[in-house]
């Protein structure tokens, strides 16, 4: 949610932005003339992870649905490697150094585990119901 | 063993097997055999055990007091037969002292002291304990034989019992008849329980203990007449035995209390405390042996009596206390001259008596025995003829050091007015036990007043051989109610010929109770001794105090009623046709387990007054047994300063004997050829007679209105007085007590209504709630997963906007 905050917040200036969001600081700068840094990161973290939440919402195919996880898993770690990096900090800023690939290495692992479950899960489902439409997958209901 | 601790050792023993056979079959009796019909074995043995430790002891008492003829002649001469060496073994002397004036000197032989000290404090002291002298060896003898009898007799007349039973007396209210389980083993239970205590009042060795045994013989008493209690007439029968022996137990208590609250003791004879100090027993205290044994009232008695002027005297001495007590020391013999403490001495004796009054059923109290044929006929036999009913009479000889004459005068009047009483009832009963409960009352009055008169000798004689030929006259008549299974003589008739043996023993009975005997021979059965020395007694006493001879009138016209009552039992149950052919039919002769006691009972109806030629008999067994000072002539020196209470032995002299021989043996023969005339003969029709003196025969028939009298006078008000505290009790506290129930019920229903409404409705509300949320929020959950991704995408970014509306300045910042 933090990444996703920064990236609200990460809009060129030139584009207007709504009032209520004039409240978050851009920090001066322009991502369309500054040099690579890390806010460009930053923002193709975000747009992962939007394009991640836009599949999980809109398809109705489990495996697209995995793979929209994926996306979303993987936006968020190129936010913890950039933000872990020393050469898209200013001097003297604190990194998340180590730290930050740890976690996405972390993540990576995660997927992978998660991975393994959802497919065995929507295998069973398809055995089951000869589908993998999710929307067909409301026995669980309240 | 020497016979001090043999004694004791032996009648203890005796005494308490009957316990032991009452707790085993408490425990264990209906598994004792088929239907608990061991009870009567373990009973019968235990009874049996106890008849021959008591014949052991009875033995080793004549062989070390040889029973010899009394010498008449010489005062001392009564204790002759009490063995000289017996004062070194530890027995109080029994050497004949000085003559004349002093009389018997010396305390008969006897053993006492206390097997277990209940509570002893200061100088009081209450234990369990014996006292053991002639009198009791010769009851224990006499107790455990007849209870022996009755036993195997009532192992075949309880037969019954071992069954189911439909007692066809009890109508239930569905018209059919009771079915209860048989209650043989309960019998011998109560049997047993009643031996115990039986033997206990009379070993007992103080008046507590006697007291304890009495009331116990009280209770067995209830229930054995109750043994049927389904019907009415048994339970009732038996509460009021019960109920009237307590008004005589009330005045027994009293005189326990005047004797215990002044003198400090109850023990008979004295005894050595804990401390090695001797307390003197009741006996020496009355009859100090430094006095010749002659009758005074004791110093305790005095001093209670004299409390005030005690005071009064250490009041005077408070400085020095000692002097103040060695003062009231010397003094007691002036106030014990001025007449302190013959009150209190008259009302012990009397009290004591009241209790003897109850439960030897004399008049007032008498009208409990007849009902109490209700129970079983052994019962009858054993408890209300020949053991129990005697404890009163065996009480008043035991105590008898203690009675002064004025006391002496009333218990004959009491014995002559009962004895006229019953008597007469027993004249018109057409029940066969009750002819034999009344005759029992009457030969009760004929024992107190010979005791009265001052017969002691004569009237324990007569307890004896009475025991003994009215047990049998009652198994002989069990005997006949089991063959007619009907108690009415009037249903009877001409049954000699189909029990033989019943009828014979039951002649013997008859004859022996009214004396029958050769006059100038002395030869007779064994009523004739005991009856004649009463006579004897009783025509002494009234010429000595002719303005009480109607004393010797009730005994005579007794004698004459006597013989004429039990003749006409005799006559009307085995002798001419029978009356009832459907009675007669089925009569049988009795089984031999009943036949045999009825025999070993009738043979010691003839045989248990006679004296043997070497002086053996129980009359003058009984003799070792008088109580210190009481062979002499007694003056009244109280209420009736007139009375002499003759000695009893110048009965024996020639005029005296002779006449009475001779007026006992008119008025039985009297008797005997009138009921002869009325019911065999048939020369005087009983029906004209009866019509003839009609109020009479109705008033007699009516029992004297006792029972009318009694009732209208004590029962009906206390019932009464039941009804009207009942009425209170119904009335005003059942009122107010249910209106306090109602107001609580009332407050209770406000509480239950506040309850289910208002905090169940909170709690139900609030439940009802819960689940309706529950169920709206449910809709939420609808299993779209794209759907849920959606809500946590705009989720997220509604909580960002609101977060960025609300918290702007902090975030900016």
């Amino acid at each position: 949610m933090m990444v996703f905050g920064v990236t609200c917040a990460c809009l060129p200036s030139a584009i207007p932005l709504p009032p209520c969001l004039g409240i978050v600081p851009l920090f001066g700068a322009n991502p369309f003339t500054d040099p690579i840094g890390l806010i460009h990161y930053l923002i193709v973290g975000a747009v992962l992870f939007t394009a991640g939440v836009a599949c999980m919402a809109l398809k109705r195919n489990a495996l697209g649905i995995l793979m929209g996880i994926e996306l979303v898993l993987n936006g968020a770690n190129i936010n913890f490697v950039a933000f872990s990096s020393p050469y898209l900090r200013a001097e003297g800023t604190p990194t998340l150094g180590l730290d930050g690939q740890v976690v996405a290495l972390f993540v990576i692992l995660l997927a992978a585990a998660e991975a393994a479950v959802a497919l065995a899960i929507t295998l069973n489902f398809y055995n089951n119901h000869a589908t993998v439409d999710v929307d067909r997958a409301d026995d669980l209901k309240g | 063993m020497d016979l001090e601790s043999l004694l004791p050792t032996l009648l203890g023993l005796a005494w308490l097997l009957p316990l032991a056979s009452f707790v085993i079959i408490l425990f264990a009796g209906p598994r004792l055999g088929d239907h608990g019909k061991g009870a009567a074995g373990v009973a019968t043995a235990a009874i049996v055990g106890s008849f021959v430790l008591s014949l052991v002891a009875f033995v080793s008492w004549v062989a070390e007091h040889p029973v010899r003829a009394v010498a008449h002649g010489d005062h001392g001469e009564a204790h002759a037969s009490a063995d000289p060496a017996h004062g070194a073994t530890g027995h109080a002397p029994a050497e004949e002292h000085g003559h004349g004036e002093t009389g018997h000197a010396a305390a008969p032989p006897h053993s006492s002291g206390d097997w277990y000290t209940l509570y002893e404090g200061g100088r009081l002291k209450l234990s369990i304990g014996w006292y053991i002298d002639a009198l009791t060896v010769l009851m224990f003898v006499m107790i455990t034989f007849i209870a022996t009898c009755i036993h195997v007799y009532a192992s075949g007349y309880m037969h019954d019992e071992l069954h189911d039973i439909t007692d066809h007396e009890v109508h239930l209210s569905d018209g059919g008849h009771l079915h209860r389980p048989g209650r043989f083993h309960r019998f011998f239970q109560a049997l047993s329980l009643f031996c115990f205590s039986m033997l206990g009042i009379v070993i007992a060795g103080n008046l507590a203990m006697v007291f304890i045994f009495w009331e116990l013989v009280g209770i067995c008493s209830w229930f054995l007449i109750g043994f049927y209690y389904e019907r009415k007439s048994a339970s009732n029968a038996a509460n009021k035995a019960f109920i009237v022996n307590r008004i005589g137990d009330f005045g027994m208590l009293i005189g326990l209390m005047a004797l215990w609250g002044a003198l400090g003791t109850l023990h008979f004879a004295d005894s050595t405390g804990a401390d090695g100090h001797v307390r003197q027993g009741l006996f020496s205290q009355v009859r100090p042996p430094d006095t010749g044994h002659f009758q005074r009232v004791p110093d305790g008695l005095v001093k209670f009596s004299a409390a005030d002027r005690v005071a009064a005297v250490l009041k005077e001495h408070a400085d020095d206390p000692r002097a103040g007590v060695e003062k009231v020391e010397a003094k007691v013999e002036d106030w014990r001259d001025e007449g302190y403490g013959r009150w209190l001495l008259l009302i012990a004796g009397l009290g004591i008596f009241c209790g003897c009054v109850g439960k030897s059923a004399q008049f007032p109290l008498f009208v409990w025995l007849p009902d109490a044929m209700e129970g079983p006929t052994p019962v009858s036999a054993l408890v209300h003829s020949a053991t129990m009913v005697a404890a009163g009479v065996y009480l008043v000889g035991r105590f008898y050091p203690v009675l002064t004459p004025d006391a002496l005068l009333v218990i004959a009047y009491v014995g002559a007015i009962t004895l006229f009483i019953s008597a007469t009832i027993a004249l018109v009963a057409n029940d066969i036990k009750r002819v034999l409960a009344y005759s029992t009352v009457s030969q009760l009055g004929y024992m107190m007043l010979a005791l009265g008169v001052g017969g002691w000798l004569a009237g324990l004689f007569h307890l004896v051989t009475h025991a003994f030929f009215k047990s049998l006259l009652f198994l002989c008549s069990g005997s006949v109610i089991h063959a007619c299974h009907t108690n009415d003589m009037r249903k009877m008739g001409g049954l000699a010929k189909v029990m033989p043996w019943t009828s014979g023993t039951m002649l013997v009975g008859c004859l022996a109770i009214i004396g029958a005997g050769v006059p100038f021979l002395d030869i007779g059965l064994s009523g004739y001794y005991s009856k004649d020395s009463i006579l004897a007694q009783a025509l002494l006493f009234s010429r000595e105090n002719p303005s009480h001879s109607i004393l010797f009138y009730a005994v005579a016209g007794g004698a004459m009623l006597t013989a004429f009552y039990m003749f006409r039992l005799w006559f009307m149950t085995f002798a001419g046709e029978p009356r009832d052919h459907h009675v007669h039919e089925h009569a049988h002769e009795s089984p031999p387990v009943m036949v045999y006691p009825l025999v070993a009972l009738a043979i010691l109806a003839v045989v248990s007054g006679w004296t043997l030629p070497g002086g053996f008999g129980i009359a003058n067994m009984l003799e070792q047994a008088r109580p210190a000072g009481t062979g002499e002539t007694e003056l009244g020196r109280f209420l009736f300063s007139g009375l002499v209470v003759p000695a009893e032995h110048e009965s024996h002299a020639h005029d005296i004997h002779v006449t009475a021989s001779l007026v006992a043996f008119a008025t039985a023969a009297t008797g005997v050829l009138l009921a002869a005339a009325m019911y065999v003969w048939r020369v005087i029709s009983p029906a004209a007679v009866a019509a003839a003196v009609k109020p009479v025969y109705t008033f007699l028939a009516n029992r004297w209105y006792f029972d009318e009298i009694y009732r209208f006078l004590f029962v009906l008000p206390v019932l009464g007085f039941s009804r009207l505290v009942s009425g209170v009790d119904k009335g005003l506290i059942d009122r107010f007590i249910e209106g306090l129930a109602w107001g609580a019920k009332q407050v209770a229903g406000f509480d239950a209504w506040i309850d289910r409404t208002l905090i169940d409705g909170l709690v139900n509300g609030t439940a009802n709630a819960t689940w309706n949320a529950g169920y709206e929020l449910k809709k939420v959950q609808t299993g779209q997963l794209r759907q849920y991704v959606m809500f946590i995408a705009l989720g997220t970014v509604a909580i960002f906007v609101l977060a960025g509306l609300l918290f702007r300045s902090s975030i900016a910042g």
